[in-house]
């Protein structure tokens, strides 16, 4: 089963192009189907009465006046819920030590973060749901609220969690070399401090979910905004006490999720205990006030850390000490401890050395829970690694591309094993350095540069390397006993006009997995893509599968696509070498038609394989395997990972009098392997880089000491807006992954690891002549103004 | 969260506008382009209004010079107060302020009454309209009075318009031949609300300066405008920070506000032709 990919001329090239995404036309038509969309016979709305507490005893609650609201159908708290919805832990076997306490679909007793849902109220409208949850009285005995970071285990800061000794949730050291002895022995160290803000993924859809029990046949259905439908049956089934095939999950269209929607949430989990307490189906939608309470948070990380040189500028080593606040819990089942984790195994990545220690601690604060946002982990690790290489590069007198230069893994060294215990397949850091060189003309942006700078001008560039964890193993989650698919599936069935239609397990939240899926199908069949239809997101119908998460749908979904796909249309060939009393090798598919693979002449229109297979099979010799319909999975095995790697840079220019920091240019040069839409990872990667951006300018999420966040609305949490974002430049290396036959990586979450590092670096590059430097994100112009000193309090 | 609404009633003209208001017993609000008050109805800050709507009386819409003053009608849209060839002429600093409030969509809703009724702090209006040392036409129940600009505007979200009034329009003095209108503003994104910003008008009798975003309403700067008419801007800019309150928050801390005033300020003389 070869495709020679390379060839552009070759017949069905589907993969490799751009071609037209088969949902777009539907989405722009007005006709999506968002889960707030659905309104179901005898469907009831929840709003939940959410803790104004960041840490608080529950000491009593009082539903009387509620109770007797307009329109109020049932109101349910901690203790009743906790009756017919089991609690949960977000740990994972293989992360020793680490802890967190049950967490339960409504506060019981306690409530430890701001927006903790405390009582469901469920009426005929939100509207009236909102108004009696308006009078439901809970009395709170306020309790202190931890909300510092780097004193969260201080001896005199409060415990968190009763019986547990401090606030530690887990603490990992990766240490490999001889880090005391490099360092003390190094030509020159360098060192650095780093923080990076707190922010939120904030999807255009809110998280929702309609939750509908019918008791006749013991069956919940739950339409949800998520990218893991798989999971989300499991956890449903198990927390709920249902079998699993009496879960059926459909995740329609979902208005973008960025791992906001891989987590399971207890208001959802609430919504769907209240459809099999009422008998009747009950929506939830978050208001975007409560996604800023309610919504996983991300990155609230400050670390310390130190680079070791040579005197050539040769890396020596890392050493480096992160911290990383999540909330009271740790997220189920992923944890939130993966982002610390992340970040003890990606430090330093794209570089050769040998010498690493990298502690990570993560610990509880009274605030929302942290989890897995794009590019988990990702953006903190580049950010330190890069802001110690370029600050040793300056120190070091080195130009910052010709540093990395010296220090990048070469591109012909691979595989290879990293002192951070990184298997890495094959990577290009060599080829994308030069092609980002040769993209921004970076000797004449420099020279432009210091003209401009002899002007009062100042403009910074900034380089940040990167590498990016795609197509995960079950070395991710399921080692860790966490029910979370790694392996994926492709069903393909030939419908008898010749048209398919593919079912994966793999989902679609507006990344256009449809439309790759539909590339690919196409291209293993032989027909075109406009005939293959995709079904993504139902868990009753889809192969059991993963989902969308850790950019893994290309490369583990895809696989399965392509895998089904030329098992169909060998199976095709060989009706049709039946039919034509010829040999199945001596055939092929092109355009729909069944042809000879030699000359390319017509033989029979795959419609008529169709005609006889469905219609008369009694012409066909009896013991023919004739199933038009393919089901194949497919897993990673010889790497934990699929490692991709890229290069970002950006141009800025500083205003010193305002802070005001003016993005010109970004540049990303990425390798994902196997392109199959060119058009797709471009937007893939140009999206990233807003959200990564958006982490380094704009986004923070802001609690005062009591645990009170102080913006939590759009006017006052700053996303991204198109208006300030640069044009972005992006190049692109192909060293595919030879793990299958497609060869595809991710390419989902580059943009976001690289960027914030990149504007990290140009910013510094800018100011640093002015004798300033920053690395606490985000970058806001008074915290600019007061690095280079200009602000008197 | 859902918007509490009590009621809507299209108003046919002023007095059919204060009989519905009367009869609302004090639940009757005015809506005009709803871009503030929606927004509020949905973050539950107000809940239970009757909702007047006034964009149906056609008077109050609209610009025309009588003798040495513009008369913007306050259901003027953002949109056309940026585009109207008088407004140009006579009042550039209101022209010039537009492109600065929000974006296409909101400019093409919002109107220059209801961002002067609404005194949003950080609002660019207000703070031109005071520069300008506009006059503001209320009508109420009790009949039509005069408010200067420097009178109208008390605190936070509050103004002279007392319960039932209705703002119908705003008396501009024309330009002078010699006269320079200038804005400058600092924003994060393209359309939000200013971190601070500076109206200013040059005449022959002297600098207005109003800083915005720099405190409960906007603020008149005689410090910073009396060394600008002495020509010290160095002393102006340094003194602009100094008579300002303004609030922190996530955008920035008064620190910060009050150097950007004095920044804004450098820049804003520029506009205005000062020497620097
Ligand atoms: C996303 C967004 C960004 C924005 N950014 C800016 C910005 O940068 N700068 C800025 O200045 N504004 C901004 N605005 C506000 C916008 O300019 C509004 O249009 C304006 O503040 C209110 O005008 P309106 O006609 O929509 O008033 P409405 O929302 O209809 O009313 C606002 C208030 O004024 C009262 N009111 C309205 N008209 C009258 C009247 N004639 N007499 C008495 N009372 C009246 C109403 O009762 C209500 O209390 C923004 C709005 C949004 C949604």
């Amino acid at each position: 089963m070869t495709i020679r990919f390379d060839d552009p001329n070759r017949p069905n090239s589907y993969i490799g192009r751009t071609v037209p995404r088969p949902n777009a036309g539907k989405l722009v038509a007005g006709q999506g189907r968002y889960v707030d969309d659905i309104t179901l016979p005898r469907m009831v709305h929840v709003a939940f009465v959410r803790s104004p507490h960041a840490h608080a005893r529950i000491v009593s609650i009082d539903v009387g006046d509620a109770q007797a609201a307009k329109g109020v159908v049932r109101i349910v708290d901690g203790t009743e819920m906790a009756t017919i919805c089991t609690p949960w832990e977000g740990k994972l076997a293989h992360l020793q030590g680490m802890k967190t306490p049950p967490q339960h679909a409504l506060a019981v007793d306690r409530v430890r973060y701001l927006g903790e849902p405390v009582v469901a109220v469920v009426a005929r409208t939100r509207a009236e749901a909102e108004d009696a949850a308006d009078l439901v009285v809970v009395d709170y005995d306020p309790l202190p609220a931890v909300t510092d970071l780097m004193t969260a285990l201080d001896a005199d800061t409060p415990i968190i969690h009763e019986g547990y000794e401090d606030n530690l949730c887990f603490r990992r050291t990766n240490e490999a070399g001889d880090v005391d002895g490099t360092f003390a022995g190094a030509h020159k160290v360098v060192e650095g401090w780093f923080k990076s803000g707190r922010h939120t993924g904030v999807t255009l859809e809110p998280r929702a979910i309609v939750a509908d029990w019918k008791a006749g046949e013991a069956e919940l259905t739950a339409h949800v905004s998520n990218q893991a439908p798989h999971m989300l049956q499991v956890l449903l089934a198990k927390h709920l006490d249902l079998p699993e095939s009496r879960v059926r999950v459909v995740c329609g269209d979902v208005g973008g999720s960025f791992g906001v929607k891989v987590h399971v949430y207890p208001d959802e989990v609430a919504t769907a205990a209240l459809s099999k307490m009422l008998g009747r189906p009950v929506k939830f939608t978050a208001d975007r006030l409560e996604s800023f309470l309610s919504d996983i948070h991300a990155r609230d990380h400050e670390a310390t850390g130190r680079i070791a040189l040579d005197a050539d500028g040769r890396i020596l080593g890392f050493d480096v000490d992160d911290w990383a606040a999540i909330g009271p819990y740790s997220i189920y089942p992923r944890t939130s401890a993966v982002e610390g984790l992340q970040v003890t195994n990606l430090i330093g990545g794209p570089y050769a050395f040998d010498h690493y220690r990298v502690r990570s601690s993560t610990v509880f604060q009274n605030k929302g829970i942290c989890a897995q946002y794009r590019a988990v982990g990702h953006p903190v690790a580049v950010a330190i690694t890069e802001g110690l290489v370029d600050k040793a590069a300056h120190e070091m007198g080195i130009d910052p591309v010709e540093f990395r230069r010296r220090n990048v893994i070469r591109d012909d060294a691979y595989p290879v094993s990293t002192v951070a215990g990184l298997k890495l397949e094959g990577l290009s850091h060599e080829k994308s350095l030069d092609a980002l060189v040769e993209a921004m003309d970076y000797d004449a942006l420099r020279a432009e540069q210091a003209e401009l700078r002899a002007k009062g001008i100042h403009r910074g560039i900034g380089i940040a390397s990167f590498i990016e964890l795609t197509n995960p193993s079950p070395f991710m989650y399921g080692i860790g006993g966490a029910r979370i698919s790694a392996q994926d599936g492709c069903t393909v069935r030939m419908d008898p006009d010749g048209s398919v239609v593919a079912l994966t397990g793999v989902t679609e939240q507006g990344q256009g997995t449809e439309a790759i899926m539909a590339q690919i199908v196409a291209e293993a069949v032989g027909i075109r893509p406009h005939m293959v239809r995709v079904v993504t997101g139902d868990t009753r119908v889809t192969p059991f599968g993963g989902g969308t998460w850790a950019s893994r749908g290309a490369g583990i979904g895809g696989e399965a696509a392509l895998r089904a796909g030329r098992a169909l249309r060998d199976q095709i060939l060989e009706v049709a070498a039946s039919m034509l009393q010829g040999k199945a090798a001596a055939l092929d598919i092109r355009d729909g038609v069944i042809v000879d693979a030699e000359t390319g002449e017509d033989r029979l229109p795959i419609e008529e394989v169709g005609r006889i297979v469905y219609f008369r099979g009694d012409t066909l010799p009896p013991d023919l395997p004739r199933e038009l319909m393919q089901t194949r999975h497919y897993i990673t095995s010889n790497y934990p990972y699929a490692f991709t790697n890229g290069v970002q840079a950006s141009l800025v220019e500083v205003d010193p009098d305002t802070g005001f920091v003016k993005l010109l240019k970004h540049w990303c040069v990425e390798d994902c392997g196997r392109i199959i839409n060119p058009q797709l990872v471009d937007e893939q990667i140009r999206g990233g880089i807003v959200q990564g951006i958006g982490g380094a300018l704009f986004e923070e999420v802001c609690y005062d000491a009591e645990g009170q966040m102080l913006n939590g609305s759009m006017a006052d949490y700053l996303v991204p807006m198109s208006g300030e974002m640069p044009d972005m430049v992006i190049r692109h290396i192909e060293t595919p992954t030879e793990e299958g036959a497609l060869g595809a990586k991710g390419a989902g979450e580059a943009g976001t690891a690289g960027a914030p590092a990149a504007i990290m670096n140009a910013i510094n590059d800018a100011i640093r002549p002015l004798g300033g430097e920053v690395t606490a994100m985000p970058f806001t112009p008074e915290r600019i103004l007061r690095a280079l000193g200009r602000i008197r309090d | 969260m859902k918007a509490s609404v009590g009621g809507y009633a299209r108003a046919r003209d002023l007095a059919h506008a204060f009989d519905l208001l009367a009869a609302a017993n004090g639940m009757g609000r005015v809506i005009a382009g709803g871009q503030s008050l929606v927004a509020a109805l949905n973050l539950g800050l107000t809940a239970g209004d009757l909702l007047v709507d006034i964009t149906g009386i056609t008077d109050l819409r609209g610009v025309r010079v009588e003798g040495d003053h513009l008369l913007i009608g306050a259901l003027t849209r953002h949109v056309d107060i940026g585009s109207d060839p008088l407004v140009a002429e006579h009042a550039p600093l209101l022209a010039r302020a537009v492109p600065l409030i929000a974006h296409d969509a909101i400019r093409n809703r919002g109107t220059i009454g209801g961002s002067l009724a609404h005194a949003d702090p950080a609002a660019e209006f207000p703070a031109c309209i005071l520069a300008l040392g506009a006059t503001l036409i209320v009508e109420g129940p009790a009949g039509r009075r005069e408010v200067p600009a420097a009178d109208f505007f008390v605190d936070v979200f509050e103004t002279a318009l007392d319960e039932g009034d209705i703002l119908t329009g705003i008396a501009v003095p024309c330009i002078a031949a010699d006269e320079r209108h200038g804005i400058e503003e600092a924003t994060r994104r393209a359309g939000d609300y200013a971190i601070v910003g500076l109206a200013g008008v040059r005449r022959a009798a002297g600098h207005r300066i109003v800083a915005f975003g720099a405190g409960p309403r906007p603020m008149l700067c005689g410090a910073a405008m009396a060394a600008l008419d002495a020509g010290d801007l160095d002393a102006a800019c340094a003194a602009i920070g100094g008579e300002l309150d303004p609030p922190s928050d996530t955008q920035g801390s008064a620190a910060y506000r009050r150097h950007l005033a004095g920044v804004l300020l450098g820049r804003l003389a520029a506009q205005l032709g000062d020497p620097s």
